[in-house]
């Protein structure tokens, strides 16, 4: 094999908690191969080291919220080759995304003594809104190995192999017993995108969807279910679907249907 | 002219979050001093209400991926308090030892990672690798059992899902805490040679004044619950924070900064707790504190990496007395009412006190909500330690002043992301 120069990573934030950055720290086992293989060359949480771009892959985290970031991902977007948006953030505007459904200038004024000097947008959106997107990595937070396997197959110029069905069917290979079906407790799980490892109903309780929505959702049929057979109110369907993926289009939708 | 100097720094790096830093020096005074931070407003006070109480841990714990379990213990023990549902025995135990996993976790990133490459002038862990392989492998593996810990009783690292208020949804058997204990009883020597290792480093020369402010609990280190006390003599419970601590928004830059009204700014954190809990540390941690000649009154900011240590040896030794002693509850949660309330809630995150409030309506909805999260009550000492490390150390060269101000800011693991009512710097 021909020696190769080291490929250039970098990670950018935007509105976000840190958790699907701080993902790649704790891989702790893998960390000091991987920076074996790659070159950090920009990643603040990391290292004071900050090498100029192009870079060959950047993970960018947070969903676009000012005015200034909506300029800012531009930039990440003209220095990199491969730009990879993880996180439930990133991917659907995350839980800030709340503000959407409501009037930010009143979340301004419920949180700041003087909301004149705030400046945000009015809505929380994700990355690919703003930018052309190489590869959306879900959840809230990311998985580990997904996103190991997303920068080795992206580095290595082939498609990363991330499924896209639900989480039933991670459910079924565990051997969990259906917590819906068993117990009667509302679960996102049909609807939600695979990827955690279904844990949620590996400590009995349902999914809340943190990792987005599948490959095409049937969530009408899935509250039609849960009002018709588990008695759910209208208002426990909205908050569960105005959840850490609210502003994602076939969560939204379906919200808005229980709206009034 | 000489004697002025600008200190700026555009991006932090190894704090969680983005940051920034600026000084200014004319004539040899320094003339402002900035610790800014440009975080996006994410508004969870906002999007709280209306949410139901159950809702408040996963809500609440995305304000931030280093310490979710300090916003889900505040948040699940202001409504459990309200609701008359206090968690007690095995339960309360459980809610220990997912925090000990945090602690462990949080301060093993911190000291090696983020802090560590100061002392040793690298910029970053993996070149801090290059020279001392075993010390950052000894590292990683330590913040890896402290997120065992939390995979295990979480369901994941990040954001885990098994908090529940009044309890969990699934408590662990015996035979599976009991599995912890081999990484347990190495994560504790580990420690213990933290502390030998991070005492040897240099530190500068630099003793302030604090008021320091921690919880204080009657009979263990205070972790989950207790009284809110200072240095200054400060002795109240959970429910008198707002009359003597306020919060104000700078139009320079940063967080809403907090003071103690009647004197100004304090510190909270792993400094702070030690000071003011030293005695009930376990025997390893006081006695690897004694031998590491780090006794209170610790009053050098640069030392609070070998107080991170201690407390990851004090978080080891609880976690293995827990496993040890632990008999599953008969149910993972107690059931209780929910009614009208005001909900107080607090508890020590790695950085400091993490401090809620919740206003809850008859059906236990959220009517409002203010959370005042670690990083911004040490903001205001923060700015004065800037202050005064640079006119002490105005005459070194201006990279290295530079970076002493950066080590002295991730002297207190500031967890900006955390800042969740941030205000944006124009």
């Amino acid at each position: 094999m021909p020696k190769m120069r080291k490929p250039k990573l970098a990670v950018w934030k935007f509105a976000s908690c840190d958790g699907c950055q701080l993902t790649l720290l704790d891989c702790e086992r893998d960390l000091l191969t991987i920076a074996g293989e790659i070159r950090i060359a920009y990643f603040p949480e990391a290292s004071r080291t900050f090498l100029p771009g192009p870079y060959d892959l950047s993970l960018v985290e947070g969903s676009i919220t000012t005015p200034h970031d909506e300029e800012r991902i531009h930039k990440v977007r003209r220095r990199s080759k491969i730009v990879v948006a993880i996180g439930a953030c990133a991917t659907s505007g995350g839980i800030q995304a709340l503000r959407n459904f409501d009037d930010v200038r009143r979340f301004t004024r419920a949180v700041y003594p003087r909301p004149e000097w705030i400046q945000t947008l009015k809505k929380s959106t994700p990355v690919a809104d703003h930018i052309q997107v190489d590869y959306e990595l879900k959840g809230c937070p990311i998985q580990k190995t997904q996103l190991l396997e997303v920068i080795t197959a992206l580095l290595a110029g082939r498609k990363p192999c991330i499924p896209t069905y639900s989480v039933c069917v991670e459910c079924k290979r565990r051997g969990n017993v259906c917590v819906t079906v068993a117990r009667g407790v509302p679960c996102l799980g049909p609807v939600t995108q695979a990827g955690c490892g279904a844990i949620c109903p590996s400590y009995d309780r349902g999914c809340y969807g943190c990792f987005g929505p599948k490959e095409t959702p049937n969530t009408a049929s899935l509250t039609h279910m849960w009002r018709a057979a588990l008695g759910v109110e209208k208002v426990d369907i909205l908050r569960a679907f105005r959840g850490f993926n609210a502003n994602a289009d076939a969560f939204r939708k379906e919200s808005e249907t229980h709206e009034r | 002219m000489k004697g002025d100097k600008t200190i700026k720094v555009d991006v932090l790096a190894r704090v969680e979050g983005e940051g920034g830093l600026f000084v200014k020096i004319k004539g040899g005074q320094v003339e402002s001093v900035q610790f800014r931070i440009f975080e996006p407003p994410r508004f969870f006070e906002a999007l709280l209400c209306g949410r139901c109480h159950a809702e408040a841990p996963d809500i609440t714990a995305r304000i931030c991926g280093i310490c979710p379990i300090a916003y889900m213990t505040s948040s699940s023990q202001a409504m459990e308090s309200a609701f008359g549902a206090r968690l007690t025995g095995p339960l309360r135990e459980l809610r220990r030892l997912i925090y000990c996993g945090e602690w462990i976790e949080s301060h093993g990133l911190h000291i090696y990672m983020l802090h560590a490459p100061d002392f040793l002038g690298c910029a970053d862990a993996i070149e801090l690798a290059g020279i001392q392989p075993e010390m950052v492998k000894r590292g990683l593996r330590l913040k890896a059992v402290g997120n065992r810990i939390v995979t295990l009783l979480g369901g994941r690292e990040i954001h885990p899902v098994n908090f529940k208020v009044g309890g969990f949804y699934r408590v662990p058997g015996r035979r599976e805490l009991l599995a912890l204990t081999e990484d347990l009883e190495w994560a504790r020597d580990a420690a213990y040679d933290t502390v030998r290792w991070v005492a040897g480093f240099d530190f500068p020369v630099f003793e302030q004044d604090y008021e320091f402010v921690s919880m204080h609990h009657p009979d263990e280190y205070a972790v989950l619950e207790g009284r809110l006390v200072s240095s200054e003599g400060l002795d109240i419970p959970l429910e008198a924070f707002e009359a003597h601590f306020r919060e104000e928004q700078a139009a320079h830059s940063t967080a809403l900064h907090a003071a103690v009204k009647a004197r100004g700014p304090y510190m909270v954190g792993p400094m702070a707790r030690f000071n003011l809990n030293f005695d009930q540390l376990p025997p390893m941690a006081r006695r690897a504190a004694e031998e590491a000649g780090c006794v209170p009154p610790c009053r050098n900011p640069f030392k609070s990496i070998v107080v991170r240590a201690i407390e990851v040896l004090c978080a080891c030794e609880t976690a293995l007395d827990i496993v040890a002693g632990y008999d599953p509850p008969p149910s993972p949660a107690i059931d209780f009412e929910p009614h009208s309330a005001t909900a107080y809630g607090c508890s020590e995150a790695p950085r400091g006190i993490c401090w809620h409030r919740y206003a809850l309506d008859e059906e236990g909805v959220i009517r409002s909500v203010r959370i005042v999260p670690p990083t911004s009550q040490n903001q205001g000492v923060v700015e004065r330690d800037l202050r005064r490390l640079v006119e002490r150390y105005a005459d070194l060269p201006e990279d290295r002043l530079t970076w002493l101000c950066e080590q002295a800011i991730r002297n207190y693991d500031p967890c900006i992301s955390c800042s969740c009512h941030v205000v944006q710097t124009s």
